[in-house]
């Protein structure tokens, strides 16, 4: 595999995009660091390179284009907008040693808060339409359902923002949920903490940073919750049965509306992914075979907020995803310190694309 | 060629490695100064006693220019990436005892569990506008530790001495850190959190997976392995 039959693949590519209708845009390789350590944190260390610069502080090698472009978009863009990219993006591979730390992306971002299901649509024809030589298999996702879901539990708010912040760990989103339904054993620091009646008095002496008032915010919270009635066991259950939905869209279609008559919260979800599903179908997308996974894009790609889409190679498990995407409106919220630009987008990656040329 | 085995040059880690050796029949020594580092081996034939600072003989032993050597676990585990692929433990030593933990004040009389350090790291964020500061100097275990069991709204903040007293001098929240004893924490009133630790660690003997070996060398390794009862 040549660098040059992988760019050539990326040019011609990105040229499907500008077809469509996207604008090309180009973005900087070295990023200042603050905007993307703030929206992924500590765990951008292990997936990104950071390094100093003695003037800017700490940067970091590109490790997407969707953050720029957002940005770039929100400085000089107007609406509607669709964009594509390609270059290449830097991502340490500690899990994976035998992956590229360095490879191609090709995108394409779709801005526009007239149509959402429409625009989602879109991006997945596109991606659809130019991948179609490579026999790939496409699945999709709906984040928004699983959101809905959550914010619909009859429970405290405290809880149930702690679960939205794991929805992309689902690990602790589980544990979390035995806890508020009383499955899980509370731990006897907990139970010695809420037993006391004067915990602070028996501090020590106070240092750091968080000060006693925060201390006591805390265990008052604690001891709110320790009043909170047990999360109901048929709403976990319902969850369960929600995250467990993969079948072909119309099937699911079915099984989630099936859900949402005990779950009501999710009805305005489902419907629009049933509106989606016919947006999907008048561009040209049979509907009836293409997989849907309530599960998808939930440990992978924090961003995405609603509709996901992957597309891999059958026959390479060992491989990423060969394309992928989806709708990250809260990620334009928090670009925008609360302006919100509804956008919808993906990126291919050339490189295995031309491998999969070669090994044919 | 002979077969190469590092040492920690100074210390207690460097006499008990001596001793731990001497028990086995193998003499270990700095030979000429005090402060020149080469050694010598008696007891069997072939090997090079080569004395290096205990936080450099994971990388030695990883680009293969050393056969064998002394560290701690928590050294191999946070400087090599796949650091079994690496080198292979052949035997635990039995000293060097060190816990790698997390600690956070005394006075959080609310956190104890990583469920907690999490929660409290979102309400900290909350009110102060940035993330909750873990001062610590091993980065690859903590984060990889913390990502594991859900924590999220920290920063790692890099400490390479005297890490209890960041908390203290407002420089972090909180702390990562090797800890045997426990007083030093309890001297800078911090805790360790109810949880498993980051990491249990003791000086081991680690053998490289990647120093190539010739015929002589092989042979000087089944000796030395045989001696050592390994």
């Amino acid at each position: 595999m040549s660098l040059a039959a992988i760019k050539q693949k990326a040019t011609v590519l990105k040229a499907r995009f500008v077809e469509g209708g996207a604008l090309p845009v180009d973005c900087p390789v070295l990023l200042p660091a603050d905007t993307l350590l703030d929206l992924y944190g500590e765990d951008i260390r292990t997936r990104a390179f950071l390094t100093h610069d003695p003037v800017r502080g700490e940067v970091i090698l590109r490790p997407d284009f969707t953050v720029p472009v957002v940005q770039k978009h929100m400085a000089e863009g107007a609406e509607p907008a669709r964009y594509t990219y390609a270059g290449e993006i830097f991502r340490r591979q500690e899990e994976h040693p035998e992956r590229p730390s360095e490879y191609h992306q090709v995108g394409f971002e779709v801005f526009d808060r007239a149509d959402p299901a429409g625009a989602d649509a879109e991006v997945f024809a596109r991606f659809s339409e130019v991948l179609s030589p490579f026999g790939l298999r496409a699945v999709v996702g709906d984040i928004g359902i699983l959101i809905a879901a959550v914010a619909g539990l009859e429970t405290s708010e405290a809880r149930k923002s702690a679960l939205m912040r794991h929805i992309w760990r689902p690990r602790r989103f589980r544990a979390l949920l035995d806890r508020y339904a009383g499955r899980a054993a509370v731990p006897a620091s907990r139970t010695a903490l809420l037993a006391s009646p004067d915990p602070l008095s028996l501090a020590g002496p106070m240092i750091g940073l968080r000060g006693a008032a925060e201390i006591a915010a805390r265990v008052d919270a604690l001891r709110a919750d320790a009043q909170d009635p047990a999360l109901p066991g048929d709403q976990v259950d319902l969850l369960e049965a929600l995250v467990k939905v993969s079948e072909t869209c119309g099937n699911a279609l079915e099984q989630l509306r099936d859900i949402a008559v005990d779950m009501p919260a999710i009805a305005g979800a489902v419907e629009r992914m049933a509106a989606r599903c016919e947006s999907l179908a008048a561009q040209g997308i049979d509907v009836t075979s293409l997989m849907f996974d309530a599960n998808f894009g939930r440990t992978s790609m924090e961003y995405y907020d609603g509709f996901v889409f992957g597309f891999s190679a059958p026959g390479r498990p060992d491989w990423p995803l060969v394309a992928s995407g989806g709708r990250y409106d809260a990620l334009t919220r928090q670009l925008g310190q609360g302006r919100e630009i509804p956008a919808v987008g993906g990126v291919i990656r050339p490189g295995l694309l031309v491998d999969l040329e070669e090994a044919a | 060629m002979s077969v190469k085995l590092g040492v920690p040059s100074k210390g207690r880690l460097m006499d008990k490695t001596f001793d731990w050796f001497r028990a086995r029949g193998i003499g270990l020594a700095r030979s000429g100064s005090e402060r020149e580092y080469s050694g010598e081996v008696t007891g069997v034939e072939g090997v090079e006693l080569v004395l290096l600072s205990a936080g450099e003989i994971p990388r030695e032993l990883a680009a293969g220019r050393i056969h064998l050597g002394v560290t701690g676990t928590d050294l191999v585990q946070e400087k090599l990436v796949q650091w079994d692929q690496k080198v292979r433990p052949l035997a635990e030593l039995g000293f060097g005892h060190a816990d790698l933990i997390v600690a956070v004040p005394a006075c959080w009389v609310d956190v104890n569990t990583l469920d907690d350090l999490d929660a409290a790291a979102a309400a900290f964020r909350a009110r102060h506008g940035f993330r909750m500061r873990i001062a610590t100097k091993y980065h690859r275990l903590v984060r990889a530790y913390l990502h594991e069991g859900g924590v999220s709204d920290y920063q790692l903040v890099d400490s390479q001495g005297a890490t209890e007293g960041t908390v203290k001098n407002l420089t972090a929240e909180a702390i990562a850190d090797i800890t045997s004893s426990g007083e030093t924490l309890r001297a800078n009133h911090l805790k360790i959190l109810a949880e498993e630790p980051v990491l249990r660690s003791q000086a081991t003997l680690f053998k490289s997976r990647v120093a190539p070996l010739g015929e002589s060398e092989r042979e000087t390794m089944r000796a030395l392995q045989d001696r050592l009862g390994l």
